[in-house]
């Protein structure tokens, strides 16, 4: 059986999910703009889910555009605000802890005539609000920060960034993949204007995302074509993933999950830290993501720990899985002040509701046994 | 994982690791790039025909799943067989014999190439033997990477070594 604590990288589709996409593939299979019963009732289904998704940040549906997921929403927010804003300023804000859907992004706007200025972080990866403010000019456009981040889980503060960020009317963007759902964001009491998220890290289907934009948010459409999404997103809906993806939310919603995804967090914390020279990384209080736990392990490389796990079945990561194949040094690790070697022996696991206490145990079982090994065989 | 059955053999039966006290030769070596690391031991005897040969041979090797493959390997390949046939062992023989690697993982065993290549040097050196020009070359190189490698681990190697001392 395979143990998979790779959640942050993707997760399994809930059953309900998927039972509720199946019908939009086989009977309910019309295009949503077409005027017949069978495109209406894709359409009903669409704003059915919009609502969904909409009341699960305290949005209204007309704020909610739907995309293909977490990449494009991101590329979607951070170019169509920077384009449609030119006017205005050609300066935007970051972060070193983004996640490549939005560093890579950056890089492209600055090939564009962008300025981008990008903010360091504290040893628990956090922005500094006063950092920020330090950072606007009067040419700031933008302020985009990853809210949950993917790799050591810190989750910003909104409150104090978007008021920041009000303050000196700027659009305020989050990336909300990997904190959707399992930390409350709330647009009545978050000052944020645009809002990534998607559906494949929440046990929806992949193909499947979404973006906030708050109301009189000046942006330019993403892909143009027929029309849909108010002219804002073309391109026939993903109906099936659009359902399962407002279903997976609904599911997701249910406080419980959260503290049983703790508890089993908890425990293998407790579990790793029995394991000499190991080193937690990441804010390991409410300020941290609940499913997400890096680990730095002294005098060994994480992928040959991964490897190792792998063989016995249990799946974790040693950085973001867009990552896996450069030989870059983590940038979030690297930002939190982390030195080389810890960086090359790092580990993320990352858990879901989908996780049992036995699996916990068998990977506390297995582990230190693997990381004994792989140290007897290192000069370290 | 994107590797071959002979590299994850290889990783998953790791054999000939650890030090060996007496050695007669040690190669340190490391990648600048990545920050693997893999120190080769050997000791020298003599075969039949009076040739040098590689008696006994160990590493240790902080490093990915291809450069902990490629380390076990190397060792499988050159014991009990000449210097000259060890020094004229390249890097496209060591990925020939792991059934390739991914492009971005090649560099890995060349560590372990390298290293072999260095623990002879050493041994040359310490012999007071004549050194040919191309592993005279290749140490000065590896010499240089070792050094920036130091630097990135030197507060790391400090560390270690007082937790030894607790040991």
């Amino acid at each position: 059986m395979t143990i998979y604590l790779d959640n942050a990288a993707t997760t399994k589709i809930d059953p309900s999910s998927l039972e509720e996409m199946i019908p939009f593939f086989e009977k309910n299979y019309g295009n949503a703009s077409s005027v017949h019963q069978l495109g209406q009732k894709a359409k009903e289904a669409i704003e059915k889910a919009r609502k969904i998704i909409a009341q699960s940040m305290g949005a209204n549906s007309e704020e909610i555009v739907f995309t293909s997921g977490g990449t494009e929403s991101n590329n979607f927010a951070i170019k169509g605000v920077a384009f449609a804003n030119k006017d205005k300023g050609n300066h935007i804000i970051t972060t070193s802890i983004e996640h490549k859907s939005v560093l890579n992004v950056y890089k492209w706007l600055e090939s564009q005539g962008f300025e981008i200025s990008i903010l360091g972080v504290d040893e628990k990866g956090f922005v500094k609000p006063g950092d920020l403010e330090k950072a606007i000019k009067p040419e700031t456009i933008l302020v985009s920060i990853i809210h949950g981040q993917n790799i050591i889980g810190s989750i910003q503060n909104l409150e104090k960034l978007g008021q920041v960020c009000k303050k000196h009317n700027v659009y305020f963007h989050i990336d909300a993949c990997q904190s959707y759902i399992k930390t409350e964001i709330n647009v009545q009491k978050h000052l944020v204007d645009l809002i990534s998220i998607n559906s494949h890290k929440i046990h929806g289907p992949k193909g499947v995302g979404a973006l906030y934009l708050r109301k009189g948010t000046k942006i330019e459409p993403y892909q143009h074509g027929g029309g849909q999404e108010r002219g804002l997103r073309s391109g026939t809906d993903n109906v099936p993933g659009i359902v399962g993806f407002a279903k997976a939310v609904e599911i997701g919603l249910d406080k419980n999950h959260i503290e049983y995804i703790k508890k089993l967090k908890n425990k293998l914390r407790q579990g790793l830290l029995k394991i000499p020279k190991v080193k937690i990384n990441g804010p390991q209080d409410e300020r941290g993501l609940c499913h997400i736990l890096s680990a730095s392990f002294f005098g060994i490389e994480g992928e040959a720990i991964i490897g190792l796990l792998d063989l016995e079945g249990i799946c974790a990561a040693t950085g973001s899985a867009c990552a896996s194949y450069t030989l870059e040094l983590d940038q979030t690790l690297l930002s939190i002040g982390l030195p080389p070697q810890d960086i090359n022996g790092t580990v993320r696991f990352s858990l879901s509701r989908f996780n049992t206490e036995e699996e916990i145990d068998k990977v506390l079982e297995i582990l230190p046994k693997i990381v004994g090994k792989l140290r007897e065989i290192s000069p370290f | 994982m994107p590797y071959s059955k002979k590299v994850l053999d290889a990783f998953k039966n790791p054999h000939n690791y650890g030090k060996i006290k007496d050695a007669d030769g040690i190669g340190k070596v490391g990648n600048p790039v990545c920050g693997d690391v893999m120190w080769l031991y050997i000791k020298v005897g003599k075969n039949k025909k009076g040739e040098e040969m590689i008696k006994e041979i160990s590493f240790e090797t902080f490093g990915c799943i291809a450069a902990l493959a490629s380390s076990t390997i190397i060792t499988d390949l050159v014991k009990n067989k000449s210097i000259g046939y060890a020094l004229e062992f390249t890097k496209k023989g060591i990925l020939e014999e792991l059934g390739g690697l991914p492009p971005m993982k090649i560099h890995c065993s060349v560590l372990a190439v390298d290293a072999l290549h260095d623990a002879i040097y050493d041994y040359f050196s310490k012999n007071k033997r004549p050194i040919p020009e191309n592993l005279a070359k290749r140490h000065r190189i590896l010499e240089k990477e070792k050094g920036v490698i130091e630097e990135r681990y030197k507060g790391w190697i400090e560390k270690e070594e007082e937790l030894h001392q607790d040991d």
